[in-house]
């Protein structure tokens, strides 16, 4: 079995972000799990600081330059993704979002996600289920259980003792390496396919009988 | 080898925007512009060009909600120019509205004329006509099948979803020389209309406006693919259009200058990516002549030998004054060039541009073409089985018998 495919998208701002901080202890977890099944990762990381341009183009144009286009292209082919987001004003950030907006909208369909999000106080830790896991069951991706929340004081001496950030850590990507390991790679069917937009009849013909259904 | 000059068809396409000039502040009236788009398409005809297209839209600042009655006018101003669309929406307009409209342009045209068939990029336009744009890849297949059989059969039954149902109906005037005008279809994304275009052997327009081209690619290789797949030729003998931008001046660094605050301020690129980083992402060349024939000589590399490029060139509040000059370069020496250049390294079996004289000699050869004839009007509207005189009567046809 060839190694699973992992995307990792950041939207920390700064430089470094503790955004980015939480998303590689992530991933480095989820690459832990899955190689004590045996199962071999393989990751990129993605800082959506880097393209924050491409996608304001993107909005404003319509079509992706070519950075933002190889990025979500990977997204779109990756057995799983990992998002982390910096929490604004309550919900994923601005940047974020926009992102997930010129992202195809049936990029993640079926592809398991294990959240993340930052913030300065603990008060904003519900905003993964209420705000962001929505998202992700709009665009029919499979959240798992488990998001993972860090506020500043996690980092230092004041953070949780009960459930420490790690614990949560691990947990999240223990359930994101089941999800792997059940389902296995994901099929990609290419839309330019036949098959895939037409059936088993194969012929256009098919659609003047009975319409498409989308 | 075919004659160079039908080979392959040029021209413009046009938006219909009315938008301020950025330089003057200067927003030009609706009539202004309608008047100033006749003249753009009649000196395409001067410069040696050889199509006008232009869009539909049914919401300003856009003015061309009716392309056939701009169309109609300026075919009548004009002796060879084809005048087309950019495209007609197929999911909102009655099929039964477009079989007649553009029979009719093709006849007051002589044939000079056919059609894209888009799907509308205004949300809006569907709730506005009754539709809902949820339904809009279902429309364009059910429109289109129905549109097809009207153009095709002189009498038509028909029973979709979308439209009220048609016992006995004949659309007229019948289609020109009893030949349906030449059909593309264009689509950005969607392969169910590339797999459409090539089902019924039409043609497939790829606006190429918004790279990467690799998307363009996909499309224009499954067009290719699936037409020779329903047996209409080989891959290489299906018909293909792009679109383009180009803004020229002699030298380059007076293009770049000159378009700038024009593309600064239009409305599709306006506020977004540099000029510098579109003009490298997108097929829009600013620059001098040469720049814009070595970027569309390399089209055919990526898409294969084709068979019609247009051009946008009159949008973003551009003068008229600019715009005709923007033409003189193209006509004078952009497309000779691309003409020759693309011409010898075409293989003979890639068929020339549609025209409508080419589809009557397709269908009759020598012989003369059909010229239908209605029967006398027997005092109702109900044509029954047999409008026309070259029709036998079905048997048993109520309304045919003792005509």
């Amino acid at each position: 079995m060839s190694a699973e495919r992992i995307a990792v998208v950041s939207a920390g701002l700064s430089d470094p972000s503790s955004t980015r901080l939480l998303a590689d202890r992530m991933l480095q977890a989820v690459i832990d799990d899955l190689a004590g099944r045996g199962v071999e990762a393989s990751a990129r990381v993605f800082e959506l600081r880097d393209v924050a341009h491409d996608i304001t183009n993107n909005l404003l144009t319509g079509f992706a330059p070519k950075q933002l286009a190889e990025m979500n292209a990977f997204v779109a082919e990756a057995d799983a993704v990992i998002v982390v987001t910096p929490i604004f004003s309550t919900s994923y950030s601005g940047l974020f979002k926009s992102w997930i907006d010129v992202l195809d909208r049936e990029a993640l369909e079926g592809t398991p996600v294990l959240i993340g999000a930052t913030a300065g106080t603990p008060r904003h830790s519900l905003a993964i289920d209420y705000a962001i896991r929505p998202l992700f069951t709009y665009l029919h991706a499979e959240p798992v259980s488990t998001g993972v929340f860090a506020s500043s004081s996690d980092w230092g001496g004041e953070a949780d003792q009960v459930a420490p950030l790690q614990k949560r850590v691990d947990r999240g990507a223990r359930e994101l390496a089941d999800r792997l390991a059940e389902t296995g790679r994901t099929e990609q069917v290419d839309p330019f396919s036949p098959e895939a937009y037409l059936g088993e009849g194969g012929s256009f013909a098919d659609l003047l009988t009975e319409l498409p259904q989308r | 080898m075919s004659d160079t000059s039908t080979q392959m068809q040029f021209g413009l396409m046009s938006v219909s925007d009315v938008t301020r000039n950025p330089l003057t502040g200067e927003t030009p009236s609706e009539a202004e512009r309608i008047s100033d788009v006749v003249a753009i398409a009649k000196h395409a005809e001067e410069a040696g060009l050889d199509v006008f297209a232009i869009g539909e839209h049914h919401n300003p600042p856009f003015f061309s909600s009716s392309p056939t009655t701009l169309l109609a006018y300026i075919a009548a101003q004009t002796e060879k120019l084809i005048v087309s669309t950019s495209t007609t929406l197929i999911t909102t307009n009655d099929p039964v509205r477009i079989a007649e409209e553009y029979a009719m342009l093709q006849h007051v045209s002589g044939g000079r004329m056919d059609l894209m068939m888009g799907r509308g990029n205004t949300g809006p336009v569907y709730p506005w006509f009754g539709k809902d744009i949820r339904q809009g890849l279902p429309l364009a297949i059910e429109n289109y099948q129905l549109l097809r059989q009207l153009w095709d059969n002189d009498v038509v039954d028909f029973e979709g979803k979308f439209r009220t149902a048609l016992q006995g109906f004949t659309s007229t005037p019948r289609p020109l020389d009893d030949v349906a005008p030449f059909v593309w279809h264009g689509s950005i994304r969607t392969p169910e209309i590339a797999e459409q275009a090539a089902y019924y052997g039409d043609g497939f327009f790829a606006n190429n406006i918004f790279w990467p081209k690799e998307h363009y690619q996909k499309l224009i290789a499954l067009y290719r693919q699936r037409f020779e797949h329903y047996g209409h030729g080989t891959a290489a003998q299906a018909i293909v259009g792009l679109g383009g931008q180009a803004f020229m001046a002699k030298n380059s660094q007076d293009a770049i200058d000159q378009f700038r605050p024009f593309f600064n301020a239009a409305p599709v690129y306006g506020n977004g990516p540099a000029m510098e980083d579109f003009t490298e992402m997108t097929p829009l060349t600013v620059g001098s002549p040469q720049q814009v024939i070595d970027r569309y000589a390399e089209m055919r590399d990526f898409f294969g030998d084709y068979q019609r490029q247009l051009f946008l060139v009159d949008h973003a509040g551009l003068p008229l004054k600019t715009v005709l000059e923007q033409i003189d370069f193209l006509g004078a020496e952009v497309v000779p060039v691309l003409r020759r250049e693309l011409a010898d390294r075409r293989p003979v079996e890639v068929p020339d541009a549609p025209t409508h004289r080419a589809r009557v000699t397709a269908k009759y050869g020598d012989a003369p073409a059909r010229q239908p004839r209605p029967n006398a009007n027997r005092g109702d509207n109900v044509t029954g089985g047999s409008p026309y005189q070259d029709t036998p009567a079905p048997a048993g046809s109520a309304f045919g018998v003792g005509r």
